[in-house]
């Protein structure tokens, strides 16, 4: 791969970005960015969350203007603005999120925008052929008359690819297309671009993680805070000399350093589900994709003291149904759930005053009413308690009082007790939900947590607060339910770690019995690795069945 | 030219928005009384003595005001749940039939009871009334998914059908020589004068109280917490805990009942017989001001009676300089798009040219 970048290298860029400036308010998105992109090579676009990655491709593909600046394509200035234009100029994007429409078939989106309004009759056998070409061209293999609906995330993002190339595109922008994909279904992404850049197009491969940055892209660009840090071909990079480039300072560790407590049966089971099974999500998630997927099918779990269980899984498999059950949204179907050996209260309200945490994965849609002040979200889960109302009025100075002591405690920065939550940032905003959660008025620790994604989107200082959070709760006997997407985050905070697959979910085993390769086959639906194998786990595995009675 | 988001508004700015939202009615009213032909100042005056100019004046704003406050408290409450109530008209006939039903049949055939009893009775079955006519396409809403705009809005009309059959039918005033109107309310339970000659009746107080009450609810009490969650944010209401099923029925029968109330206000403070025209749309100008309230009670107390002065010193004017007093309706409804209009500039701000280079690497050196 990296001989045809090297080739290339000498001809004219196919992409010239020169001076790109975009501003939001006093928020410099991004400053003063240069980049050129050659044919047959991947550009790796590298920075965290909120380095100005998005913003530039967004731009770049004409959903923003940029104030300063401007862009080139194949020699010839691009209009600002226009997605037409930077289609017409042979610009695709693969969004992060699914933008195909689920009652129709992969032809029909792919067909979608193409043809004239006043041609009569639509050309498929044509359009099909021509699919077909595009998909044999770059080993990208779809059934052209199946339901979007009923594809998998994986190749959902091959349509969106296939869709791209079907226009024309010689460039194509991903948006961190690995996010919602297994390690494998993430391989296989990585040999079709190999093969795409072989036959010329030119690939933004935009991404927070090191390591498929290394291993898939000829250059590396580095954006930090708004501003293009540093550029190098990905051969004489390291990934310590990335990671330093993309936070500024040297990263110690990505994950704090400890080891997994060893599971212990003696510690006393908070909660406990036995075959419990929900229907399929009708209404909260149905914007995700595959939510009729999202569902529990006689899960099995026990989540003891001190201890944190991470679950593991590609997104949509079940992860929301676990989450709401547990947040009190969402009632079970069959079989039963219990809370410190008593029946599970399914009412959000009980759920806080019996020491549920619950940390929810929309921060911005469920987790605050973004129009209510922050004292009004941080006092809505407990309004009931004597504390912050008497005779159905609210007492707002205790309220207030108590906020103030949240948004201390939290480090929550950037607006007062009195302003709307919807004026935080992402990371301000995740570390109030988790101060509400958290802190009980009367000072009493979380009997158990279950957090949805906490650190999903967040800065690193955001994710270290969280996690630290987290952590700290777990060592204050808290039983913790961590739902992630997030591999590494799942096999640096899970004690035991399970996976889910199409509702069902894997044993519950120790850390220590995973390795990133089972981990990855079982979020495939491939079987867990065997409890006996590894001598750690064979303990408490046995433990959860002689005490599941 | 584009438009983007202000991080925050300045005093200049909430100053130039009030500014817009006065000044283009007042320029779009003067263009059209210049048009009819007649002086655009003294025209402005003489609404402007009509409305507010004398005691009677001020009288018939105020009575005229009354329905108003309730219809705007009624849309208001709704529209901060997300119930789109477009059906507080059917609603305030509805109340009204039912404190014509109440009262008028005192002493007649049905109920020996005192005023005292029988004005508390007439005032629940108008709430009720009003209440339960919202409760189905509440229900409606929340259970089917039907759109309660449409249901609302259309309930309107089979409302205004009902109530004519009735007066043409079993409410009819056997007395009123063939006229569609209903039997009179016993004259005990007619609502006191504020002002003697005058129209302005008690219910005014009513109407204030009931305002004050509204804000209490909605500003300092839980279930006003829970009603603005839900409207703001259903799912994270749900989150907390907030039973939405249940507060969006408890806020169709209030939005139900203040409409109601307004027709029972009507009929006891003001017409003491229902007729078919007794509202001039009523419960439409209530959505307006609760819009131009921004959805504050005291601010639909203030909305309430501006719109009222504005309809009755155009009547007033019309009569003298000849204009027609639809111009108080293009006053009415400039100044709604105006207000919203100017809140929503509030929010943003205009950028007239595509920013040089220059201001961008200004602001750069602003924010290190």
């Amino acid at each position: 791969m990296n001989a045809s970048a090297t080739a290339s290298a000498s001809a004219a860029p196919v992409l010239r970005l020169r001076g790109i400036g975009k501003r939001f308010g006093k928020l410099v998105a991004n400053d003063d960015i240069s980049l050129d992109l050659y044919a047959g090579e991947v550009l790796a676009l590298l920075g965290e969350n909120g380095a100005g990655k998005s913003t530039l491709v967004s731009i770049l593909f004409g959903h923003y203007t940029a104030d300063a600046g401007d862009i080139t394509v194949f020699g010839r200035q691009l209009a600002p603005g226009q997605p037409q234009a930077a289609l017409a100029a042979g610009i695709g994007m693969v969004h992060q999120h699914s933008t195909l429409a689920d009652n129709l078939s992969v032809l029909d989106n792919i067909m979608l925008g193409t043809e004239p309004l006043w041609q009569p009759f639509t050309r498929r056998a044509a359009a099909q052929r021509q699919l077909q070409g595009v998909a044999q061209r770059f080993g990208l293999v779809v059934d052209a008359q199946a339901l979007v609906g009923r594809l998998s995330v994986g190749e959902r993002q091959r349509v969106e690819i296939l869709k791209a190339l079907y226009r024309g595109a010689r460039i194509l922008i991903l948006d961190e297309p690995t996010a919602v994909l297994t390690p494998q279904e993430s391989e296989s992404l990585f040999d079709a671009l190999g093969q795409m850049v072989a036959q010329g197009l030119s690939i933004v491969f935009i991404s927070h993680k090191l390591p498929e940055v290394l291993r898939v892209s000829h250059r590396v660009a580095v954006l930090r805070a708004g501003r293009l840090v540093a550029q190098a071909r990905t051969a004489d990079a390291t990934a310590a000399e990335l990671a330093r480039w993309m936070v500024g300072r040297d990263l110690a560790e990505p994950a704090p350093a400890r080891a997994a407590r060893a599971p212990d049966p003696q510690r006393p089971v908070v909660c406990a589900l036995r075959g419990v099974s929900t229907a399929a999500a009708a209404g909260g998630g149905q914007r995700r994709a595959g939510a009729a997927r999202d569902r529990l099918l006689a899960v099995d779990l026990q989540l003891r003291a001190g201890e944190i269980v991470a679950i593991a899984g590609v997104s949509g498999n079940g992860q929301v149904a676990l989450a709401e059950l547990l947040c009190g949204t969402r009632a079970a179907n069959s079989g039963d759930v219990t809370l410190d050996g008593q029946a599970w209260p399914a009412d959000p309200r009980v759920l806080v005053q019996r020491g549920v945490a619950r940390i929810p994965e929309d921060r911005h849609g469920v987790g605050v009413v973004g129009d209510l002040s922050l004292w009004e979200n941080a006092v809505s889960e407990r309004i009931d308690s004597a504390l912050f109302s008497r005779w159905q009025l609210v007492r707002r100075a205790a309220a207030r009082a108590y906020t103030e002591r949240l948004l201390q405690a939290f480090d929550v920065r950037g607006a007062g007790a009195l302003s709307a939550a919807r004026t935080l940032s992402g990371g301000n905003l995740q570390k109030l939900i988790l101060a509400r959660a958290l802190t009980a008025p009367d000072g009493r620790p979380p009997r158990l947590i279950v957090a949805h994604q906490p650190t999903w989107g967040l800065d690193v200082g955001a994710v270290a607060a969280v996690q630290a959070q987290l952590l700290a709760a777990r060592d204050a006997q808290a039983a913790v339910l961590l739902i992630s997407d997030d591999l590494d985050e799942v096999m640096a905070l899970g004690d035991r770690i399970a996976v889910m697959h199409a509702g069902h979910l894997s044993a519950a085993l120790p850390a220590a019995a995973w390795s990133r390769a089972t981990l990855g086959l079982a979020m495939a639906g491939g079987p867990a690795p065997v409890a006996g194998a590894a001598p750690a786990c064979a303990a408490p595995a046995c433990a959860e069945t002689a005490d599941a009675h | 030219m584009r438009i983007e988001a202000r991080t925050q508004v300045s005093a200049s700015a909430y100053a130039l928005a009030a500014l817009l939202a006065v000044g283009l009615p007042l320029l779009v009213s003067a263009a059209l009384v210049w048009w009819a032909g007649a002086p655009v100042a003294p025209t402005w005056g003489l609404m402007l003595k009509g409305g507010f100019g004398s005691v009677f004046a001020l009288s018939e704003t105020l009575t005229r005001a009354v329905p108003l406050m309730l219809t705007g408290l009624a849309v208001a409450v709704a529209f901060q749940a997300r119930l789109f109530n477009i059906g507080a008209e059917g609603q305030l006939y509805m109340g009204a039939l039912a404190a014509v039903a109440v009262g008028g049949l005192h002493g007649g055939t049905g109920l020996e009871l005192p005023p005292f009893v029988v004005f508390p009775l007439m005032m629940l079955a108008a709430a009720l009334a009003g209440g339960l006519l919202l409760l189905g396409p509440a229900l409606l809403k929340q259970q089917l998914g039907v759109d309660e705009v449409v249901t609302t809005l259309l309930l309107n009309f089979i409302v205004a059908l009902f109530i004519s059959a009735m007066l043409d039918g079993p409410m009819k005033d056997p007395a009123a020589m063939g006229w569609p109107q209903s039997v009179a309310l016993q004259g005990e339970l007619e609502l006191a004068k504020l002002v003697p000659q005058t129209r302005i009746h008690s219910g005014l107080l009513m109407a204030l109280t009931l305002a004050a009450l509204v804000w209490l609810l909605m500003r300092r009490t839980v279930a006003g917490l829970q009603i603005r969650a839900v409207g703001a944010n259903a799912r994270a209401a749900a989150f907390v805990g907030v039973p939405v099923r249940r507060t969006v029925v408890v806020v169709a029968l209030l939005s139900g009942a203040l409409a109601g109330l307004a027709g029972a206000l009507e009929v006891a403070g003001r017409a003491s017989y229902l007729t078919l025209d007794m509202s001039p749309g009523y419960g439409y100008t209530g959505i307006v001001i609760a819009m131009l309230a921004g959805l504050h009670p005291a601010g639909v107390v203030a909305a309430s009676i501006f719109v009222a002065g504005v309809l009755v010193g155009a009547d007033s004017m019309s009569r003298v300089a000849g204009v027609p007093s639809y111009l108080a309706d293009v006053i009415v409804a400039t100044s709604l798009l105006s207000v919203l209009v100017a809140g929503w500039l509030l929010q943003r701000r205009v950028v007239w040219r595509r920013p040089a280079d220059r201001t961008f690497a200004k602001a750069k050196e602003a924010a290190p």
